[in-house]
């Protein structure tokens, strides 16, 4: 399970996230929400061990992941980063074979088991019959699933993605959700993700973390978190709550901004750009 | 499920085949390279005959004038041309790994010429005459060139972008050109000693000096084929490459290294020779992809294939007279950077 106890993180600035305490339950999706600034992306590359904590920890069951030996946390957290860039030419299989690094050793041949993880992954995420072409020459909704393989051939229990969804249309949102729903339901893997659209967040995750301003406002279930009350306090605008007509799960229409914006959040647009 | 079946005994099949062909084109490629460097000692203002080389090779005479020429003159030419090609494609090839930078060359980025000036600096104010102790203020300079080019070019947002380290180099480079000059000028008897040498040639080396550098030049290439697999990882983005277990900081360390003894070794056997780090690695990539276990040793063939060539070349074009390689490679190099600016950089 992973878990944050009173971290605090930051760049060279002032902090973006302090004293802060979250679980992530393990077997579910978890979305992480709130407005550009409040440190959701910084959250989460803190989990992933990519800033080192000013103050606090990381726990990844019960240890301390700045303790665990680099390559081997790769074995147990995988991070999909936002908007990554393959070098030009590198063909899937090649990008997806990357994801075999932490399981290798230098004096080791590619191994069956490395072979037998890319091929899975490859299926998972239905690109076989794309393993051969180049990533920077497929659309945008195809590359996100190679992203998503090579993470998938790392196999790791848990993946943390960064706005995956982020400069897709609709269909290929849809298909990258449907396919860390699957992913999360048939292999129990957990899932944290980075997402703007609550939609998303209230249709495909278990669990959700509204943040504003470094400090969470909420955490738990859709229903329990997605509210008028609390979409006022975190992101400032006045909307609908409704049940989603086939799932059930809270439908949020944004209707406008409210009267007197909290403050915080222009301060936090203020303080950093990263979201 | 058949299908399925069909396909998990056909698919492992084309990555062998692949990793034999490439290491096929390698041997190929070496075999090429012995050839052509063969040809090279073959080739010069006196005419030797090919058996003559032969003999001076393998049952050398030292009363022989002609197998003087052959020991004493082609001989350290071309190996000196082999290996600061090797070395300075090396060096680029990893530049560019690691900063994800397409223009990353240490001609460009102002290491060559950091190594450069303090060679000069060293027979200007300190008398030096031996490789080993040229080789040491070739290593300093192109040390601290290489931390000034890359903090200036961190500087402000986005670190260290292509646009603003390729900027920082130029500003180096013109910098520590004008210092070079300024000793230069001011020491007229410098000026005849360094002269040639400054413009990157591979001529008037002898067999101790390549000697002297060999220790450099092997820890360089050692620590630098090291990093084959964590290359090919970090060109994925830091981000991505710390996400699959990658330790960053040490393959920065270890890499920079490796290209301080790479470049500076070159500098210090022959001047700074630009292009050369750019060109080859590009080429490579076009060839073998961008696995770096196999891209590194194609340079360091390539690298030295091409430097030999345009050695050839700068002794035929204008005979008697030759060309500095240094020359002929700013020639070949002067168009691929254009396209690569043109067509590869972005912002």
């Amino acid at each position: 399970m992973l878990a944050t106890d009173t971290l605090t993180l930051g760049y060279d600035g002032p902090n973006i996230l302090d004293q802060l305490s979250i679980t992530l339950p393990a077997g579910q999706i978890t979305a992480l929400i709130g407005p550009n600034g409040c440190g959701k992306s910084t959250l989460l590359r803190g989990l992933a061990r990519l800033i080192k904590p000013k103050h606090g920890a990381v726990v990844l069951d019960g240890h301390d992941v700045q303790r665990i030996p680099t390559r081997q946390l790769a074995t147990q957290l995988g991070i999909l980063p936002q908007n990554p860039v393959a070098p030009e030419g590198l063909t899937v299989r090649e990008l997806v074979a990357q994801g075999r690094y932490p399981h290798q050793r230098w004096f080791q041949q590619w191994s069956a088991a490395d072979e037998q993880a890319v091929r899975s992954a490859l299926e998972i995420t239905n690109m076989v019959e794309l393993a051969d072409r180049a990533v920077d020459a497929l659309s945008g909704g195809q590359r996100q699933r190679a992203w998503i393989a090579m993470t998938l051939a790392q196999e790791t229990d848990i993946i943390l993605l960064d706005e995956p969804t982020t400069f897709l249309d609709l269909a290929h949102q849809v298909e990258v959700l449907q396919l860390l729903e699957q992913l999360n339901r048939q292999s129990g893997r957990t899932i944290v993700m980075v997402v703007h659209d609550l939609n998303h967040a209230t249709r495909h995750a278990d669990h959700v973390i509204a943040l504003r301003a470094g400090v969470v406002q909420a955490a738990g279930s859709p229903r329990e978190v997605i509210t008028p009350s609390l979409l006022r306090a975190v992101f400032g605008i006045e909307a609908e709550v409704i049940p989603d007509p086939r799932s059930g799960v809270p439908l949020c229409i944004p209707y406008g901004l409210c009267a007197a914006e909290p403050t915080d959040t222009l301060y936090a647009d203020a303080v950093g750009s990263r979201a | 499920m058949a299908v399925t079946l069909a396909q998990s005994t056909s698919q492992p099949k084309p990555k062998r085949r692949a990793a034999a062909a490439l290491a096929i084109g390698l041997l190929l490629a070496t075999g090429l390279l012995l050839v052509i460097m063969t040809l090279s000692i073959n080739f010069g203002a006196a005419d030797v005959a090919p058996s003559t080389v032969w003999a001076a090779l393998f049952n050398y005479d030292p009363t022989s004038t002609q197998h003087l020429i052959i020991r004493t003159l082609r001989m350290p030419r071309v190996l000196v041309a082999a290996i600061v090609g090797a070395i300075l494609a090396l060096a680029g090839a990893i530049m560019q790994g690691l900063t994800r930078n397409p223009l990353a060359d240490a001609g460009l980025l102002g290491i060559e010429s950091g190594a450069a000036l303090g060679v000069v600096l060293a027979i200007t104010f300190f008398e030096i005459k031996t490789l080993n102790l040229y080789s040491i203020f070739a290593f300093a300079g192109a040390a601290v060139t290489a931390v000034l080019v890359y903090s200036l070019g961190s500087l402000g947002r986005g670190g260290p972008t292509p646009l603003k380290l390729t900027l920082a180099g130029a500003m180096i480079t013109a910098f520590c050109s004008s210092f070079t000059s300024a000793i230069l000028i001011l020491n007229q008897q410098t000026l005849d000693e360094v002269r040639l040498w400054l413009a990157g040639t591979v001529a008037g080396r002898d067999l101790g000096l390549i000697a002297a550098s060999l220790p450099y030049v092997g820890v360089g290439m050692v620590l630098a084929l090291s990093l084959g697999r964590s290359l090919t990882a970090m060109a994925l983005g830091e981000d991505v490459a710390r996400g699959l277990g990658q330790r960053t900081g040490w393959v920065k360390v270890i890499a920079a290294i490796a290209v301080v003894l790479l470049a500076g070794s070159a500098v210090a056997l022959a001047g700074p020779i630009g292009f050369l780090g750019l060109l080859v690695p590009h080429i490579m990539r076009f060839i073998v992809g961008i696995d770096y276990r196999w891209l590194l040793p194609y340079c360091i063939i390539g690298g030295a294939l091409l430097l030999v060539v345009a050695d050839i070349i700068g002794r035929v074009v204008v005979r008697p007279m030759e060309i500095p390689v240094g020359v002929v490679t700013a020639l070949l190099g002067g168009p691929m950077f254009i396209y690569l600016v043109r067509w590869r950089v972005q912002r």
